[in-house]
């Protein structure tokens, strides 16, 4: 009696263990939106790819204050950039997605594909105001999915000690022959020319594209002669010495600190850079990037999307709309501007108050009113893998596995069998 | 890349568990005194782990072969009705032009790094087996690489081996050679991880093979320097031959860690330029996480095959020792 008594406890603790197992795989699973409030009133959940802008920071208290106008309360959670957009999918695949995320640009068509987006239209928003070309990142199909809340770009931030020690002028580059022509005086003077990001990731994509539609390459034609003028450049300057070699592996980051060492005339790099570059050891300015034959040359937008996930409740998108138009406001662009050190506000009547505020942010401004999506022009989730392709043939053209030419017949190819 | 791992490990938990669950049929004797209490008693105190492997090592793996054998878009994975392909993605990875670049790197990486790791690991575990003054702190010292986080690591080599400004290249231009780009040529980047990952993998032979040492009788020893064998002879007469499991199961661990290195490659070079240090791991990788397009079925048929690889050597290992215990 007493052994069956025994071999029960141990069946029923075996038992125990096992529901214990199972009960915290069904919390995970459950944890994540927990959205199932009140339609009008009670909490609407709130993510975005900010972490360093804490709880009480000017950030968080600007999306409680949306909240307040709306009359609910915002739940915030911020996540790493690329968590971010697997967290979406996830919470998407799982029916709990949050009621607003601010996603990266070129995310918003991935998520819009896979259905979990709803559009402008269903939510009752006016994107007239905002600019076309800085609108066309969200666009798929003829359907708006998000408002931009700011955009970024590339220009060229250049060292004036090292450009006055070379007897270079930087207003007078204006196409690829006067930077080239600049570069070269500036190794002449025994420094180096110009530094920027060639990594095997988006990155390197993202850096390529100002000299790929700076030449008038498409990237529906990886291999066009424009797409091989504008590697060709890249590759001149490594082999002439007018960039490091280290380009091939250097992040956009990495690409900054050499800027800051002092050692280089120029960095292709971002807005976010502004602040850091007022900061440094000698006098930065910044120009536009210039295209082959002159004029500026259209560098890919940056920046995040507000977007609101397809929730079972319909009832809740007029809260949600209140909350978007609340940070989309000329003043809320730009508040949200200053807060993220120079986000360029995508409005004709954001831009001008920001250039009230800040005069010298007028090549920002008006670089990023010559940028363009990465997913523009309906390529929408087709780019990642086109970009794949790119940052490759970029990736096999500068360290010598092949010739540019090759590299992108090469990119094109695969570009053409991946996308089937 | 914890998935090869994993597979190893449930294939070898899995026997014993199994062999644990059921245990020898009871003899009659014990039949009327109630075997039935101490069969679900058994199954009670097996349930635990059954459970554990089911949910951490069958399902993952399970669920892994499913991916590679559907279509699992962004939009299927979210609304959960992928297409079945059956061996689509298979056929897809095989015909790939990087199949064979990715199979021969994986090869170079892996067979370079396991045979150079395991003789500096074992040249270093005999000259530690003398016991000197200052040897167990030197020891120490050589386990550094293994305490280190692996992204500390990996970048470090990045910016030794760095073209311009990298400790390397000055060394090499301080003795009059030329600027080697490590990390930026097609020529040496593979070469250049390689080394990383061997430096890496050291200390983890070194310890095994040292403790192996530990068990070889010091009378061996003895008797053959009275027999007149010098240190040469002694070696490959004795430690070599007595050292064989030992040999043989580190050789095996490393070739499963090695196979599935990802992290070392993809902070130096991210499988560039272009391709040329995409091994299998990193191209699974690259499919799933590296591009803003995730393309798990692709990625989960690269992770198998690298599952076949580790099982066929594991396999190959099981039958050696086989031979060895019959003989």
């Amino acid at each position: 009696m007493k052994r069956i008594h025994q071999s029960a406890i141990a069946v029923a603790a075996g038992i125990a263990a096992v529901g214990l197992l199972a009960s915290c795989a069904g919390a995970g699973a459950g944890s994540g939106g927990g959205n199932e409030g009140d339609a009008a009133s009670g909490a609407y959940t709130w993510w975005d790819p900010y972490p360093q802008h804490e709880e009480g920071s000017d950030w968080a208290n600007r999306v409680e204050a949306c909240g307040d106008e709306a009359g609910v309360t915002i739940e915030r959670t911020a996540y790493d950039t690329t968590a971010l957009t697997n967290q979406a999918l996830l919470a998407g695949q799982e029916g709990n997605s949050p009621d607003v995320i601010l996603l990266d640009n070129p995310a918003v068509s991935t998520l819009a594909d896979a259905g979990i987006v709803s559009t402008v239209d269903e939510l009752g928003l006016d994107v007239s105001g905002i600019d076309a070309n800085l609108l066309a990142a969200g666009e798929v199909d003829g359907e708006t999915y998000g408002v931009p809340i700011g955009a970024n770009t590339l220009a060229l931030y250049y060292n004036q000690d090292v450009l006055d020690a070379a007897g270079v002028d930087p207003t007078s580059i204006t196409d690829w022959a006067s930077l080239t022509a600049a570069l070269e005086a500036i190794t002449a003077s025994g420094s180096q020319g110009i530094t920027f990001s060639g990594i095997g990731t988006e990155e390197g994509s993202f850096q390529f594209l100002p000299w790929f539609w700076g030449a008038g390459a498409e990237l529906t034609e990886l291999d066009s002669p424009e797409a091989v003028a504008a590697l060709e450049l890249w590759k001149g300057w490594l082999d002439d010495g007018l960039a490091p070699n280290t380009v091939i592996n250097n992040s956009q980051n990495t690409a900054w600190e050499e800027f800051l060492t002092g050692g280089f005339g120029f960095v292709e790099n971002g807005t976010w850079q502004v602040n850091a570059a007022a900061e440094a050891d000698f006098p930065a300015g910044v120009i536009e990037i210039p295209a082959e034959d002159g004029g500026v040359a259209p560098a890919p937008t940056g920046g995040e999307f507000i977007i609101a996930p397809v929730q079972s409740d319909e009832g809740r998108y007029d809260v949600t709309r209140q909350i978007i138009e609340c940070m989309t406001t000329p003043e809320g662009f730009v508040e949200t501007a200053n807060t993220f050190a120079y986000y360029v506000p995508p409005t004709a009547e954001g831009q001008e108050a920001l250039l009230e505020e800040h005069a010298d942010l007028d090549t920002w401004v008006s670089a990023v009113q010559a940028a363009k999506g990465r997913t523009s022009d309906n390529l929408g989730t087709d780019y990642p893998i086109i970009s794949e392709q790119l940052w490759t043939a970029v990736q096999n053209g500068l360290s010598g596995v092949s010739t540019p030419q090759a590299a992108l017949e090469e990119a094109q190819a695969n570009a053409e069998a991946d996308l089937g | 890349m914890t998935t090869t791992l994993a597979a190893a490990t449930a294939r070898r938990d899995g026997t014993a568990g199994a062999g644990g669950s059921t245990p020898p049929a009871p003899a009659p004797r014990s039949r009327r005194r109630g075997p039935r209490g101490s069969q679900w008693a058994a199954i009670g105190f097996a349930a635990p782990l059954l459970a554990y492997l089911a949910f951490f090592y069958a399902f993952p793996l399970w669920r892994n072969i499913e991916l590679s054998v559907h279509d699992y878009t962004i939009r299927a994975f979210v609304q959960g009705e992928a297409d079945f392909v059956g061996l689509q993605n298979y056929a897809q990875i095989f015909g790939s032009p990087l199949f064979g670049q990715a199979l021969a790197n994986t090869a170079f990486f892996t067979l370079v790094s396991i045979a150079v790791q395991f003789s500096i690991g074992l040249a270093l575990a005999v000259f530690f087996r003398g016991a000197f003054r200052l040897s167990g702190f030197l020891r120490a010292l050589f386990l550094v690489p293994w305490l280190l986080p692996l992204i500390v690591s990996a970048s470090t080599w990045a910016w030794m081996l760095n073209s311009e400004n990298g400790i390397v290249n000055s060394l090499i231009r301080a003795f009059g050679g030329t600027q080697i780009n490590w990390l930026t040529s097609p020529e040496t980047a593979l070469l250049a991880v390689t080394i990383a990952n061997i430096w890496l993998g050291i200390p983890f032979n070194l310890v095994i093979l040292y403790s192996g040492l530990q068990n070889i009788p010091e009378e061996v020893y003895e008797a053959a320097s009275l027999d007149g064998a010098g240190p040469w002879r002694q070696f490959w007469s004795i430690t070599f031959p007595l050292l064989r499991p030992v040999s043989a199961i580190t050789l095996l661990l490393g070739l499963v860690y090695t196979l599935k290195v990802v992290d070392v490659i993809w902070i130096m070079t991210t499988g560039g330029p272009g391709t040329t240090t995409t091994t299998l791991a990193i191209w699974s990788y690259r499919e799933a996480f590296g591009t803003g397009q995730p393309d798990f079925s692709p990625a989960a048929a690269v992770g198998n095959l690298l599952i076949v690889i580790a099982l066929v050597f594991g396999l190959l290992y099981l039958q050696l020792q086989r031979r060895q215990e019959n003989r």
